[in-house]
Order: structure tokens, then sequence, then C-alpha cells
């Protein structure tokens, strides 16, 4: 390992959403992802979307409360990206015989599917967002992701004062939250 | 207006911005009233979705920078495929007009040359003139290919999104709604694109992953409903033997398929599904299966991976229960109903003219993320 961070310090680094860390792991990691899915008949836009999950999955494990992370960090990387490509390839019908690649890998199929799910629940959350037009999201948007304060949004936006844009804002949130859950009870 | 106040309240209890006194109000009216206590449960679970969104929002961001920086640096090298689109256009409005003055240069020069040619030897015939125009004519077409690129790149897609898979669609009603795979629609949003090229906008109405149908809705201005389908949608999944076809795009062309139905289930016993016989490709999922009498019977979905020409289809009576689903669901808003073809008007045709009234039909569908 890098003599700047230790495994351990990386993951904390992670979880707590440090562009440095993030930078180091993705420099170490991504050259390997890459050359494994181009070798196995992927593009470099399949590679780049791989490895981008596979981090996302990392960084959600090393957020949870329950994390432990029994091997090194690019195993648990590899791991999962070959077996979200192994997947894709199998979804786009093509024929998987014998991946190549001789990396030692972990099993990862529990995490996986974890990471699916919540995957599942944002693209809810999207596309409820999303079908709810403006200025209903960009408000949502403002408020709840961006955490803007309700003076600046409803100046921003045009409103008299901040109390009409707070209606408003309870308004959509209501629709927002009739959308999402119509569609998440379904998936249960 | 109740509501929101009751809202308004929750989300105050729940960040703590409450005074003592109105929090122990609170407090109580929570514990007597179930009805609000599943209201601050259910509130306080959407938030944090809604905090974990963000966050999931924000790390993205953090990776997509991370990579153009690394990018940039040089640590991480993409070759040059992923970015042939971008320095297309970049190379195309750079050098534009160089490349017209070029080719006109060419033409005249072609002409200069070949008439010099003529004058100075009268001996050669009049079948050199032709060749001359032929080949202004290559010249032109160059640069109509080059035009057409462009036309290409700049498509419907809203800016930033990436395609992620393709794959096949068919109108059930001519008000624009589509039927295609769960699995088609990988993506945060779609496109549809009919057999002429022409693109449409489209939003996901319903989507079941568990029978692996969706339905998209075009909403586009540009979209001209047609005046009614040729085929309809069966509510049996017909007889082993039967000779069927589908169309599909398993490129960016519309591409015939026939074969015949093998078996009533699909991979595993599966009920949702029957077996055909038929050569399928990557892109023909979520195309029309009909027989020969024009009803669609099924929805090609998948193959089998190690035996050569097993394809599996969905069958069509899984989109009668999903619309009624809909339907039935949506009654309250004031979305029309669709209507799915009962009647199919090419029954007595033969395959050339059924294949060519089901065309504008079948759409390719793209999806993509931003």
């Amino acid at each position: 390992m890098k003599a700047e961070f230790n495994e351990q310090e990386l993951l904390k680094g992670l979880a707590s959403n440090d562009t440095r860390v993030i930078e180091i792991i993705y420099k170490e990691n991504f050259n390997m992802v890459q050359s494994f899915i181009l070798n196995n008949n992927g593009t470099y836009d399949d590679a780049r979307d791989i490895f981008q999950e596979a981090m996302i999955a990392l960084y959600e494990k090393a957020k949870s409360e329950s994390f432990v992370l029994t091997s090194k960090i690019s195993t648990y990387v590899y791991s999962i990206c070959r077996r979200l490509w192994l997947k894709r390839l199998q979804q786009m019908g093509r024929f998987v015989q014998q991946i190549d690649g001789f990396e030692e890998t972990v099993q990862v199929e529990d995490d996986l599917e974890i990471h699916e799910k919540r995957n599942a629940e944002f693209a809810i959350m999207e596309r409820a967002l999303n079908s709810l037009g403006e200025p209903c999201k960009s408000l949502l948007e403002g408020y709840y992701l961006k955490k803007l304060d309700m003076q600046e949004l409803a100046k921003s936006f045009g409103y008299t004062n901040a109390d009409n844009a707070k209606n408003q804002k309870y308004k959509c949130l209501t629709r927002l939250k009739k959308l999402f859950f119509a569609q998440y009870n379904i998936g249960e | 207006m109740e509501d929101i106040l009751l809202i308004q309240a929750i989300e105050r209890y729940l960040d703590g911005t409450m005074l003592p006194a109105e929090k122990a109000y609170f407090e109580q009216l929570r514990k007597n009233t179930p009805e609000i206590d599943q209201m601050v449960v259910e509130h306080s679970m959407f938030l944090a979705q809604m905090d974990a969104f963000a966050d999931r929002q924000q790390f993205k961001q953090a990776l997509h920078q991370s990579h153009q920086k690394l990018m940039e640096k040089g640590e991480i090298n993409e070759g040059s495929a992923i970015h042939t689109k971008g320095k297309i256009i970049m190379l195309w409005n750079r050098y534009k007009k160089v490349t017209s003055i070029a080719a006109s240069v060419a033409g005249a020069i072609a002409i200069i040359t070949s008439a010099m040619f003529a004058y100075f030897s009268p001996a050669v015939n009049v079948s050199q003139l032709q060749q001359l125009s032929k080949d202004i004519e290559v010249i032109k077409r160059n640069q109509q290919v080059q035009g057409s690129l462009i036309n290409e790149v700049k498509s419907k897609l809203p800016e930033n999104a990436r395609l992620i898979s393709g794959g096949t669609g068919f109108l059930i009603d001519t008000k624009g709604y589509l039927v295609t795979n769960a699995h088609v629609l990988r993506g945060s949003g779609a496109i549809v694109v009919n057999n002429k090229g022409q693109e449409f906008t489209a939003s996901i109405v319903n989507i079941d992953p568990a029978i692996d149908l969706a339905i998209l809705k075009i909403n586009d201005k540009d979209y001209q409903p047609l005046k009614f389908l040729p085929y309809s949608i069966a509510k049996k999944s017909g007889d082993l033997g039967e000779e069927i076809f589908t169309l599909g795009y398993p490129r960016n062309e519309i591409v015939y398929t026939q074969g015949y139905l093998s078996a009533k289930t699909g991979f595993d016993g599966d009920t949702l599904s029957t077996q055909i016989q038929m050569n399928s490709n990557p892109g023909n999922s979520g195309g029309p299966v009909l027989n020969k009498k024009g009803e669609v019977i099924g929805i090609l979905s998948t193959r089998q991976t190690h035996a050569d020409g097993i394809t599996f289809a969905i069958k069509s009576k899984n989109i009668y229960s999903l619309v009624n689903h809909l339907n039935n669901n949506d009654s309250e808003k004031n979305s029309t109903k669709i209507k799915l073809p009962l009647k199919s008007y090419i029954a007595n045709n033969n395959r050339e003219e059924q294949v060519k009234k089901m065309e504008d039909c079948v759409f390719l569908v793209k999806a993509y993320n931003n």
C-alpha cells in the first residue's frame, strides 16, 4: 500500500466523502477493472459504468454501521465489477462461457443484493421527481437535496415571500410522497 | 390545507425546531392518534430516503469529477473510442469551412483536370465525362454522409445523457402507448425512434420487472397518431407449431425474422412465457411476436445462451393484465385509458403486406442515463 494512507483510513475517508481519498481509490483500481472489462467484450463506456457502480457499492458499504471489509479494497472492487459485468453480459444475451481474469475474488452476492435494492429505490425516487414537473422538481431539489435556504429559494424562484414558497414546497412534497409510495409499495 | 399544516408540524417536530410545550402537545397527539403517528413515521422514512438520494447524487458527482481529473492528468486512459462522437462534432465545427472549400477545390480540380484531359486527348470519348460527374457525386455524397452524422448526434437525448441499452417496442394504442421489456429500460429515461429514423421523447408509464414488461408513452408534439393499429393483441397464447414472425431493431434498422412456436412454456417451465424457435439478437427484446393472422401472441424477451435459436416470448395476455391494472389504478387521474386493439386488419394479407403495414408501429427504444 501507499505510504500516505492505509486501507482503513482510506475507507474512513471514503465514508466521509473525502474527494482526495475518492481520487486515490479511483486511481489505484480503475485501470485493473478497465482492462478486465475490455478483455471481456466490453467498451470504455462499460468499464466506466461498471467501475463507478462498484465504487458506489463500496461507498455505501463503508458508510453502513455493520461495516467490515474482510479483504483488500482492490479485491472487493474487482469482485463486484466481475459479478456486475457477468450479469450485464447475461442480460445482453451474449454467450458467456468463460470470463477471463485471474485475480482473487471474494463473495459479494449479499452486498450486491442490498446495493441493487437501493438502486431500485433511488430509481423510483428519481422517476417520481422527474414526473413531478416544474417548478416543483427544482424547488424540492433545492430545498431537500441541495439544502438551500428557503429565503434564497423564494427569491430565485420569484415568490413574494418565503412563506408562500414554503407552502408551495409542502404541496409539492405531498405530491412527491404520493408518487413515491405508489411505486415503492408495488415493489415491496 | 390541513394536511399541509400537519406536514409542516411533523417536519418541525422531526428537525427539532418545536418549542418544548408545543413538542409535548404534539407527542401527546401522536400517542392518541395512530394516524398521525403513522404519518410521522412515514415522513421521517421519506426524509431519510431523500437524504440518501441526495447523498448518492453527490457521490456520483464526485466520482465523475475524479474521473475527469484523472483523465486530464493522464493517470487513466480511455483510448480514443469514447470521445469519437464529441471529436467529430468538434472537428466538423472547426473545419466546416475548410472542408467545404477543400471539397469544392477538389471538385474544381477534378473538372479542370478532366477538361484538360479531354482537351489534350480528343480521342477519348464521352464516357470519360460521365465518369467525372460520378466523381463529383461521390464528393457530394461524402459531404452528405458527414451531414447526416451531425444530424444523428443532434438528437432528442437530453444533454449529458448516456445511452445504456436499446431494444424494440410496439404500439398498443394509437395515442402513443408502447409496450417493451422492462429490462430494456435500465436507465432513467427513454426515447423511441420510428422506422424512418425520427425520434420521439417518451416517458415510462408503468414498469413491472416481475413480468418484465413496461409501458411507455410518447409525449412529443412531433408524434402523429396513426388512424388505427393493423394488428390485434391476442388473449390466447397460440398453438404448437404455429408459424410466427417478429419485427425488431437488432441494428439501427428494422429487421424481420420468422420462426415457429416450439413450446407452451418458457425457460424452465415458466408459464408467463412461451418458447419459440427463431434466431434473435440483442435489440430484438420487446418486439411483437405475431401469428400469421396478424395477432400479437407475445413479446420477444430473452434467449437461451447455450442453445441455438431458442428464444422466449412473454405471453401477450400479460399486456392485458398490465393495462387493466393501470386503467383501474389511474382512474382518479385525468389520464386517458389505454384501449388495446382487438381486431387484426391484416389477417388476409400476405406477409410482405403485413410487414409493410406494421412497420410504422414498431419502434426502436433507446434508454439513457443522465
